[in-house]
């Protein structure tokens, strides 16, 4: 690991010290706490104040936290909150493609499945809510690693297992494939994962363009790729379906 | 506000457009042969509250924002009236107006199901029997959401009306009858009509023989020359005249919560919905047989296609289910949007011991007990908000399961499985908690607009669109079911906590308060 910047430290030092205890702390309190002089404890926090992260009451003269730190803290997406923005679009697609549609996101070094809609054909199928996949390797974990840069550095760091013959597990081949995903804009799974099942999967952004998700149609390699080819119809579903949800959750009803 | 959305791909036509005219907004929805839908276009209407209790909706403002969200969603999804084959209806239950026939003009505004304006009435016309005088005939209680003391209220309260009305100037409808009456062409022959669904939430119709009940006119005190006649729910009535749709026929009324039904496909006997919205309305298809209830259920028509038999239902309805969702977001401020009380919900195994029955107005179905207030009860020291976020899901599945307890009384009939839809749906643990309360099956389908797919159904089989009911079945598509997973110890242990936390609501309120 490279030096650590120390007036990163000693900024987030200054902000744990506001956000614990007494609200509102004065300059010579937060200097002496942090066994700083307070020029330096003085620059950093004007540094932080100019970026919205700590406020100076005006009266008193003391520091507290931001409303931008707040706004940043208070915006993770919920995981529930993405799936009843997804719902219609991800019924849709299941329709127009025939094939199942889930809905991933980034949890514990996989994807986590969030949302499931069946293939609709009135087989028996069973909801695959709450279950992991590899990052590595499927289409869902593919896209989450080629935009989400936590995804990409779990991935980079972790055993990636072979699952089939197909499995890319070589790190510079795993990163030219997340290069080529990042220049189209979607990612395959073609029996990387499972024998007889292929996937396309494309990104869900935010209202800041943060990757919070993915969306993938999932299906024997028969129908999804038929001679080796994936559908081009079914690519372009799958990423209009992404693109829908991303604008709905940027449209921000709350 | 007008907002339209059309979706990519879809069949060449034709068509069935189906207006859903709706308690806050109205909406037109064009669906193609496979019932997916191509375009959406809705239009909300000012709710309008005179005095406290009184909710009223302006008429004419409705039947312009019919016209629009009709003439919307037809041009987005880029087609014309020669490619639409019917228009279907379906339509907010139980609100009230009466029009002159004459000119057209609303004579009031509509008096809206959630009106309490005529519960005086009601219990006067209820005299010694009380407010089961008309069950037996009806299969409705005698309650203020109906629309025969509606119409009774205006004809005492409009000056003049009376008159106007036994001289037979003066029409009466649900928003069914009075979108059909325009469509078709209103002062300029326009068909006066309304369907047994919406009939049968009337208290003034005869369930066993589909007519218009003459003792209960007499009784309610309502001109019969006010009344529409009653059609099947598919068949055709008329055709539009004139707007973008003219010529096209108008083939299917049904009532909202029927109308869900219908696109649900439940038209076995046994098979039931459950729409979880604010409130829940769960319709269970008892065939050709009206159902009595003696378990505070409803025995209303589920639909008549054609001149076929009509097919009946139970309802039962549950008044708080989303809404206390939003009452912890809002007035609890536990969750700061509606999907989140699964996330905190989920972050614990059960419910800790905490049981929340929310009877803010009382206990409704299959209790009626106005005398009972919400409460949350088995509370320790160990109880976090998060156990309470568990109750407030669970607290919407007991009551589901109640309601299906009471239709398996009623009906001896056992619920298969349920299939549900509404906005709630979205929510996962709540679905696998219902599965798990019930020990059946939940499926959700893969169109989530029921209720206005139930219309465009009724009105393409009265047009030859769809042959029958088995093609409309084979449209149908499961998008996700949940399985019981509970055990039955669990949950029989977990019902009864649930049963003696409802117990503990009762008699709060004295006789004078409520």
């Amino acid at each position: 690991m490279a030096k650590n910047i120390q007036s990163l430290e000693r900024a987030a030092a200054m902000l744990r010290l506001l956000a614990g205890g007494e609200r509102r702390l004065g300059l010579s309190d937060i200097a002496s706490s942090l066994g700083l002089a307070k020029g330096t404890a003085h620059g950093i926090l004007r540094t932080l104040q100019l970026e919205g992260f700590v406020e100076q009451d005006a009266a008193s003269g003391r520091y507290q936290l931001g409303a931008e730190l707040l706004r940043l803290g208070n915006s993770y997406l919920d995981v529930h909150e993405l799936r009843a923005r997804a719902l219609v679009w991800t019924d849709d697609l299941a329709r127009s493609s025939g094939e199942s549609v889930h809905l991933g996101v980034l949890h514990q070094h996989g994807v986590l499945i969030v949302h499931h809609v069946f293939r609709p054909d009135d087989s028996r199928q069973v909801l695959e809510v709450g279950a992991m996949q590899p990052l590595h390797s499927t289409a869902l974990g593919k896209v989450l690693s080629a935009y989400d840069p936590v995804a990409h550095s779990e991935v980079m760091e972790a055993e990636r297992r072979s699952f089939t013959g197909r499995t890319v597990t070589e790190a510079d081949a795993f990163e030219s494939m997340l290069d080529l995903i990042r220049a189209q804009g979607w990612a395959a799974d073609a029996e990387e994962t499972w024998e007889g099942v292929a996937a396309v999967a494309a990104p869900v952004h935010d209202r800041r363009r943060m990757p919070v998700g993915a969306v993938a149609v999932t299906g024997a390699v028969e129908r999804v790729a038929p001679g080796g080819t994936l559908r081009p119809e079914l690519i372009a579903a799958v990423r209009d379906c992404a693109r829908a949800v991303s604008r709905d959750l940027g449209a921000g009803r709350f | 506000m007008t907002d339209a959305h059309t979706t990519g791909t879809h069949g060449t036509g034709p068509f069935i457009a189906a207006i859903d005219q709706g308690t806050t907004s109205s909406r037109c929805i064009v669906f193609d042969k496979d019932g997916r839908i191509v375009s959406v276009d809705q239009k909300e209407h000012e709710q309008i509250f005179p005095k406290p209790g009184w909710v009223e909706h302006d008429a004419t403002e409705i039947w312009e924002n019919v016209q629009e969200v009709v003439a919307g969603a037809i041009v987005k999804a880029g087609i014309t009236s020669a490619d639409v084959k019917a228009i279907g209806i379906t339509n907010q239950r139980e609100t009230t107006l009466l029009w002159d026939k004459n000119t057209g003009e609303p004579v009031h505004n509509a008096l809206v199901w959630q009106d309490t304006r005529t519960d005086a009435l009601c219990k006067e016309l209820g005299r010694n029997v009380g407010q089961d005088r008309f069950r037996r005939e009806t299969g409705l209680p005698l309650a203020s959401y109906f629309a025969g003391p509606k119409v009774r209220w205006l004809l005492d309260n409009v000056e003049g009306l009376r008159e106007r009305a036994e001289r037979g100037d003066i029409l009466f409808g649900t928003m069914d009858s009075w979108v059909i009456w325009n469509l078709t062409g209103g002062t300029d022959g326009g068909v006066h009509v309304t369907d047994v669904t919406n009939a049968s939430r009337t208290l003034l119709m005869n369930l066993h023989r589909m007519e218009w009940d003459e003792k209960i006119l007499s009784s309610i005190g309502i001109p019969a020359e006010v009344l529409p006649e009653i059609r099947s729910s598919a068949e055709v009535y008329g055709n539009a005249k004139g707007g973008i749709l003219d010529g096209v026929p108008v083939a299917s009324a049904l009532g909202d919560q029927q109308a869900a039904l219908f696109g649900q496909t439940c038209f076995a006997e046994g098979e039931a919905k459950s729409t979880y919205g604010t409130g829940t309305f769960m319709l269970m298809n008892t065939g050709g047989t009206p159902v009595n209830s003696y378990n505070g259920l409803l025995t209303t028509v589920g639909y008549q296609i054609g001149d076929k038999p009509p097919v009946y239902a139970l309802e039962g309805s549950i008044a708080v289910t989303g809404s206390l969702v939003q009452w912890m977001r809002d007035q609890m401020g536990l969750i700061k949007s509606a999907a989140e009380i699964e996330t905190l919900a989920s972050s614990v195994e059960d419910n800790g011991g905490a049981y929340f029955v929310p009877a803010f107005s009382g206990l409704f179905a299959p209790y009626w007990r106005p005398d009972a207030r919400g409460v949350i009860t088995g509370l320790t020291r160990y109880v976090t908000k998060a156990h309470i976020a568990r109750a407030v899901l669970e607290a919407t599945a007991w009551q589901t399961r109640e309601i299906s307890d009471a239709m398996t009384k009623d009906s001896g009939v056992e619920l298969t499985a349920l299939k549900v839809d509404g906005g709630m749906t979205s929510n996962n643990l709540l679905m696998q908690t219902l599965a798990d309360f019930l020990d059946a099956p939940v499926v959700r389908p893969m169109v989530a607009e029921t209720t206005c797919l139930g219309a465009a159904y009724a009105a393409g089989l009265a047009v030859g669109f769809w042959p029958d009911t088995d093609a409309l079945r084979a449209n149908w598509r499961r998008a996700a079911e949940w399985t019981p997973r509970m055990d039955a110890d669990t949950r029989a242990r977990e019902y009864k906590s649930w049963l003696k936390a409802v117990e503990r609501t009762m008699g709060w309120v004295e006789d004078e308060e409520s």
